[in-house]
């Protein structure tokens, strides 16, 4: 054993220390550090990469209109690297070291509920922008993404209608984690109730990754070959799409005969796969690149002068899809409410911030719902169009709000998220404060 | 107590007392500082500090198979992530009734309609129980697993791989749902360890404290073991295997006893690890998070124990660092250390220092 | 003048059966709407018009040839825009397009469907009738009965019959009924078991009995189509498994190498047909079709050059310390995996199937053939048999062979044994680039292609032994069809554990593989 190697780990170790130190102490002052933790490499850097630069877009749009309470917003881009502890480990150096005053981010679940015991300890804001399996109210959350009863169910009524095919039989295929399982129970609880018996119900799941999806499609047809009009609900995840829709294609499952509706399968997704054979099959978003409004025009003019002004890879091929819309929607409520709160102090913004209204790209006057901190949003249906657009064939007259916790789900259906008095409690079944 | 202190030369005792010093006393004292003072060790650095001790204690263990006993393995991440589980389990039990849905089972459970405990979940909800199959858990798959390996003599590459694939197939198990460890979201929100508060700073600077501890406690151990007449055999193990078979002596026990304290030992890593990080879920099985392990050990140098603590400190530190810094770049820079340390520094970074200095180089051992 | 005659047909065979309660295709055509509800009852309406230019309408329709311009319809045929009532030619641009539902499209199908039954082409009629068969509509029963009085063919008579046989079963003639059944024991699909089983237990035993067995051969004949499936899937799946593998048996099984930027070098394959996919796109739309022949030598050597390089600049300093290759390649996979990200995005991108391997054969109403599984199939065999030919009948491949088997001899003989680990090494990634085509077509390409497949790979090549191709083939289709025999058994995620767990015993059992190279050449 060596003497130098030892010194030699010490002082590294010193090192490291002090340069951290020294990263610490230098805080700017005339600014606002906003944090965004999207993942950058891994796994789901396919998917968040595009949601840190709409992040971006938006920061710079807000501090062109010269910034919140006269101070430009500085954004502290980090890369949890689609680790979940790292997520955590980021979360709090965010809020600890860079002190952000709000934090944009996670995609997944599991990142979510990685970070979420770190920013109840202290006390941070996140705001999360991607539809998940709800179940959840936290004080420090902002959930701008769809609660089940925002994407979920209204895609199952439109399968059921005159419209959607009268769908009288189904098959809930999904990735074997926490959101296809959970958003299943769901929908199996509510097909129940609208007289769907567990016959006319298979529910599959395929590993994370999975790749093979002969054998799935196969059972898929030989479902369907009983008679009864069939429709497939997809919870598949992220890259297992594309050979899911390839096979689909290929072995000529049309839309006409089983309609599939996905409820993760959006433009940027929609992107890497060749759509001619998948003309049809249905989408359950709260935004559509094709919705034709003003605001989505200059959200997407924006978007597009953006990727071309810092030739982001892609180019003209990028497009702007619903999370993307819910995040840019998410930083504009949050630099109002700071505005109005005066101060970028958690618990004044969070206190402003229930009351937000955001006229949003998707064409509606969006608002925070103040007692359970999510965004009530509109439905929309859309048919893949050749172009690997959505064609909107269904929407909901207004937005809607969501319900955090699920009637369908007996444990949690009497559950209360109420973060205003005198209920302040996610998940209580009566007031805290009586 | 002579055999004891002739595991280092008193350079090396004092190099030792300094890290020591270091990690027990100067880290808290620093962190106990006002938080205006420029030499306060900021609160989020503790577990982050807390971390990387768990992960120099695998790679540690990493060091004691593979740079001694010449065996790499692939499947380091489950003996953690067993660890892990086991004491994810324990906190999760510990935390009946506060869950969001007041349930005496875990969340997930209650999620998944599930009426009562699986029978692999109980008695989790005791410290000592889950503390015990933190170790054992880990220790028997290994002794299991090495066993039947060894026996067939499958070396080299091949016990690679096939441990790769072990930490696959547990990866795909422990995603299921169904298999009742709470899926791809793994155990999370955990609220308290024996009564005391994980959000407390406090808590977590004694939970860094313990790790720390251990890792220096470890460290003395795996000193002991690999100067020891076991140790010896090992090291002979990976440079001849069959001439050590020649002389009388069988492999297989020999393997088999390093390898179960191996794993072991990675298991109290991931039980450390877990509080500190505050969830435990599958991608600590992805075959990736394995082969990390192993390049701790070789960045830093391999057949050197403080190399492997070098190793673990700085691939995680500059893990830690880029991610901030320059998140675009920080895969190019894990890359090329890997790179750069196989085809330049054999020795790892310990072997650096030795090759700037080579006439100071002092002898290992005693 | 070819529609003009077969107007004149059409109207010519429709004339006998045409119903006195049919809406005129006019009235239809003149208060059309654009929304999917009035598009819907326009087309039931239209499917029972028995009008020649319902035909035509109904296939402009289905092709988006549609459009609304002030009040008029409009249909695009080539083009020329034409009015939809009259067929009279229009100037201008195409209008609004109509918004379909697949309400909307099935209804158009059914319609189509029904109105060909009356083709003058005997094979649509056949199409028309074997639709049917499959996808029985009760609304078509009429027009069923009206094709099958007037039809001459045996064949397409053979097919509505099998069409009606469903309909037949509640009928009030005993003697159909029975011959129904016995048409269904014959070739009925299993959706009629649901039709069937109330028979079955009914109270005439003649019927029940029938019935009964016709339940029982139509199961059966399930059974044997559904392992003819998995063995068709297993083959397929096992073809992928081996086209990306093959390059890493020669890596790691020739020579050694424990490459774990393998799977990056599939993925450079992918990216190159991406690449020439989107030159063609733009400068040879006219021969889109063919970019997958020219995307191969691309893609071979794009990965083979990528091989040559990593070769030359790391794995050379490496040789003999297979454990520090692997963690060198490592980096060098996550450094590949950054610039690829960098360069293309971190975005999945498109790469399209030709329209040659897109579709597939449909072999019964269940089960379909997909052509680019079929391809990928063949394909994996041609690369396997131009792999063996170099090996065994090239110069190169008897000095790769002569070094694997002995280095220092065959230094000895004159060989550069250098040159020969590198061009060896070229040729396993060029391999890898062929596999990367072929999974551009079945899956995503992304930068983390290479992270998923490469457990896969190392799998197939230890489970087949490391130093034989033959031994790569018995792991990459052993793999492939028992993964897919298991998957109907106890579902994707349990059957790929229990394969994994199977992979692990075997090595326990048999730890050179399945096919064991004789003698010490390679060791651990």
């Amino acid at each position: 054993m060596s003497t130098k190697s030892r010194t030699f780990f010490l002082s590294s170790l010193a090192g490291g220390l002090a340069l951290a130190l020294a990263s610490g102490a230098a805080l700017a002052a005339d600014t606002i550090k906003v944090g965004i933790l999207h993942s950058l490499s891994g796994t789901m850097a396919i998917s968040e990469t595009s949601l840190k630069d709409v992040a971006l877009m938006t920061i710079e749009e807000i501090n062109a209109k010269g910034g919140v309470l006269g101070k430009k917003l500085e954004p502290v881009v980090v890369d949890p690297a689609s680790n979940w502890p790292l997520f955590a480990e980021k979360a709090r150096e965010l809020l600890q070291k860079d002190k952000v005053a709000v934090v944009f981010g996670c995609w997944t679940s599991v990142s979510r509920k990685s970070v979420l015991p770190v920013f109840e300890e202290l006390n941070g804001l996140l705001f999360y922008p991607v539809q998940y399996e709800g179940e959840e109210s936290s004080r420090n959350v902002f959930y701008t993404g769809a609660a089940p009863n925002q994407q979920a169910i209204p895609a199952v009524e439109y399968l059921m209608s005159e419209d959607g095919g009268a769908a009288k039989r189904f098959v809930l295929l999904g990735t074997d984690y926490v959101y296809p399982r959970t958003t299943n129970k769901i929908l199996r609880a509510f097909l129940h109730s609208k007289g769907v018996s567990d016959d006319d119900i298979m529910e599959t799941y395929t590993p994370f990754g999975h790749s093979d999806y002969q054998t799935i499609v196969a059972d898929i047809k030989k479902f369907a070959g009983a008679g009864k009009r069939t429709a497939v609900i997809s919870t598949i995840n992220g890259d297992s799409n594309v050979p899911f829709y390839k096979e689909l294609g290929n072995a000529g499952l049309k839309s006409t005969d089983v309609p599939v509706v996905a409820f993760s399968v959006g433009e940027e997704e929609l992107r890497g796969i060749d759509t001619k054979p998948l003309v049809g099959h249905l989408a359950a978003w709260n935004y559509f690149m094709t919705i034709d409004t003003p605001e989505n025009k200059a959200f997407i003019e924006k978007w597009k002068a953006y990727v071309k002004k810092n030739n982001l890879p892609g180019g003209d091929a990028r497009v702007t899809n619903d999370p993307m819309e819910a995040t840019y929607t998410g930083i504009n409520m949050w630099a109002q409410a700071a505005e109005q709160a005066g101060t970028t102090d958690v618990d004044a913004v969070r206190q402003a911030l229930g009351y937000q209204t955001f006229k949003a790209p998707s064409g509606f006057v969006e608002q925070l719902d103040a007692k359970n901190h999510h965004l009530h949003k509109p439905v929309y249906i859309g048919e893949i169009r050749e172009d690997g657009q959505f064609n909107v064939v269904w929407k909901t007259e207004g937005p809607i709000r969501a319900q955090a916790w699920s009637p369908y789900i007996p444990d949690s259906a009497k559950k209360v998220a109420d973060w205003t008095y005198p209920w302040v409690c996610g998940n209580c079944t009566e007031p805290r404060f009586k | 107590m002579r055999g004891f202190l002739s595991l280092h030369t008193r350079t090396g005792w004092l190099a030792f007392a300094t890290l020591t010093a270091l990690l027990l006393i100067a880290v808290p004292l620093l962190n106990a500082l006002p938080a205006d003072s420029a030499l306060h060790l900021p609160d989020y650095l503790v577990p982050l500090l807390g971390k990387f001790c768990c992960y120099a204690l695998v790679a540690l263990a990493m060091d004691l198979i593979w740079g001694y006993t010449g065996i790499l393995s692939l499947g380091h991440g489950v003996f953690f992530a067993l660890g892990g589980y086991s004491m994810g389990m324990y906190l999760m039990r510990s935390m009946a009734g506060q869950g969001v849905y007041r349930s005496q089972l875990p969340d997930f459970m209650v999620f998944l309609n599930w009426k009562e405990l699986p029978w692999f979940w109980h008695g989790f909800d005791q410290f000592w129980f889950a503390a015990l199959m933190a170790l054992a858990v880990p220790g028997v798959l290994a002794f299991v697993f090495g066993w039947f390996a060894f026996r067939s003599r499958i070396k080299g590459v091949y016990f690679s791989i096939i441990t790769q694939a072990l930490t696959f197939a547990l990866m795909l198990l422990f995603f299921r749902n169904e298999t009742g460890f709470g899926g791809n979201n793994g155990l999370t929100d955990f609220k308290q360890l024996l009564g005391f508060s994980l959000a407390e700073p406090g808590v977590k600077l004694g939970l860094y404290w313990i790790s720390a501890c251990v890792l220096l406690t470890v460290y003395l151990l795996a000193q002991a073991i690999v100067h020891s007449k076991f140790g010896r055999v090992l090291t002979a193990i990976r440079d001849a295997e069959s001439r050590v078979m020649f002389c009388g002596y069988e492999p297989l026990y020999y393997k088999l006893a390093v390898w179960t304290l191996s794993a072991v030992l990675c298991g109290l890593a991931g039980a450390l690890y877990v509080p500190q990080v505050g969830i435990i879920n599958p991608s600590e099985l992805e075959p990736t998070q394995s082969i990390e392990m192993a390049v701790w050990t070789a960045v830093g140098g391999r057949g050197t124990l403080a190399g492997a603590l070098l190793g673990a400190a700085t691939v995680n530190g500059l893990k830690s660092w880029f991610t901030v810094a320059a998140p675009e770049l920080w895969l190019y820079v894990l890359g090329a250390l890997f790179v750069g340390v196989t085809l330049f520094l054999p020795q790892g970074l310990i072997g650096l220092v030795r090759r700037l200095r080579p006439g100071k180089t002092e002898e290992v051992r005693a | 003048m070819c529609r003009l005659l077969r107007f004149l047909l059409l109207a010519c065979a429709l004339g006998s059966t045409l119903p006195a309660f049919a809406v005129s295709f006019d009235d239809t055509i003149t208060h059309l709407g654009a929304d999917p509800q009035s598009l819907r009852s326009a087309v039931g309406e239209l499917a029972a018009a028995n009008d020649p230019r319902a035909l035509i309408f109904l296939e402009a329709l289905r092709d988006g040839r549609v459009s609304f311009r002030d009040g008029e319809v409009l249909i695009k045929d080539g083009d020329t825009l034409k009015r939809a009532r009259d067929g009279v030619a229009v100037t201008g641009e195409p209008g609004s397009a109509p918004l379909l539902n697949n309400a909307v499209r099935r209804g158009i199908d059914s319609a189509l469907t029904r109105l060909q039954l009356t083709s003058p082409d005997r094979a649509v009629r056949l199409a028309a009738a074997t639709a049917f068969a499959d996808r029985p509509v009760r609304a078509a029963e009429d027009s069923l009965r009206a094709a099958l009085a007037a039809e001459i063919d045996q064949e397409v008579i053979h097919a509505l019959r099998l069409a009606l046989a469903p309909i037949e079963l509640q009928s009030e003639d005993r003697g159909k009924r029975l011959a129904a059944i016995r048409t269904l024991a014959d070739e009925g699909e299993p959706r009629v078991i649901a039709v069937l089983d109330p028979i079955a237990k009914g109270d005439d035993a003649e019927l029940a009995t029938a019935a009964r067995s016709a339940i029982d051969a139509i199961t059966d004949r399930q059974w044997f189509r559904d392992q003819a499936g998995n063995l068709f899937y297993g083959l397929s799946l096992g073809s992928v498994l081996l086209l990306a593998a093959l390059g890493l048996a020669i890596t790691f099984g020739l020579m050694g190498v424990i490459n774990m930027a393998h799977g990056e070098l599939l993925m450079i394959g992918a990216y190159a047909t991406y690449v020439v996919q989107n030159l063609f796109r733009s400068y040879l739309p006219g021969a889109f079709d063919w970019y997958l022949l020219a995307a191969l030598p691309v893609a071979f050597l794009a990965a083979a050059a990528v091989g040559w390089l990593l070769e030359r600049l790391v794995l050379r300093h490496l040789y003999g310390r297979p454990l520090e290759t692997l963690l060198a390649t490592f980096g060098l996979s996550l450094m590949l995996i950054q610039t690829v990200r960098l360069i293309f995005g971190a975005q999945n991108v498109e790469v399209a199937n030709p329209s040659w391997l897109s579709g597939g054969i449909q072999v019964t109403a269940q089960m379909v053939l997909p052509y680019n599984r079929i391809a990928t199939v063949i394909f994996a065999f041609a690369v396997l048999a131009a792999v063996w030919l170099i090996f065994q009948k090239t110069r190169l491949g008897l000095r790769v062979r002569a070094v694997t088997q002995n280095r220092g001899m065959a230094a000895a003989m004159g060989i550069d044994t250098r040159r020969i680990d590198a061009m060896t090494f070229a040729l396993g990634a060029g391999v890898a680039g062929l596999g990367g085509v072929a999974l551009s077509q079945l899956g995503n390409v992304s930068p983390d292609l290479g992270q998923a497949r490469i457990v896969d790979s190392f799998m197939v090549v230890v489970l087949g032994g490391v130093g034989k191709l033959a031994g790569a083939v018995a792991g990459g289709m052993g793999l492939g069809i028992v993964n897919k025999f298991l998957e109907p058994a106890m579902g994707a995620v349990l059957g790929k554990i229990v394969l994994l767990g199977f992979i692990i015993l075997f090595i326990q059992k048999r730890p050179q593989g399945l096919f064991a190279l004789k003698g010490r050449a390679v060791e651990g």
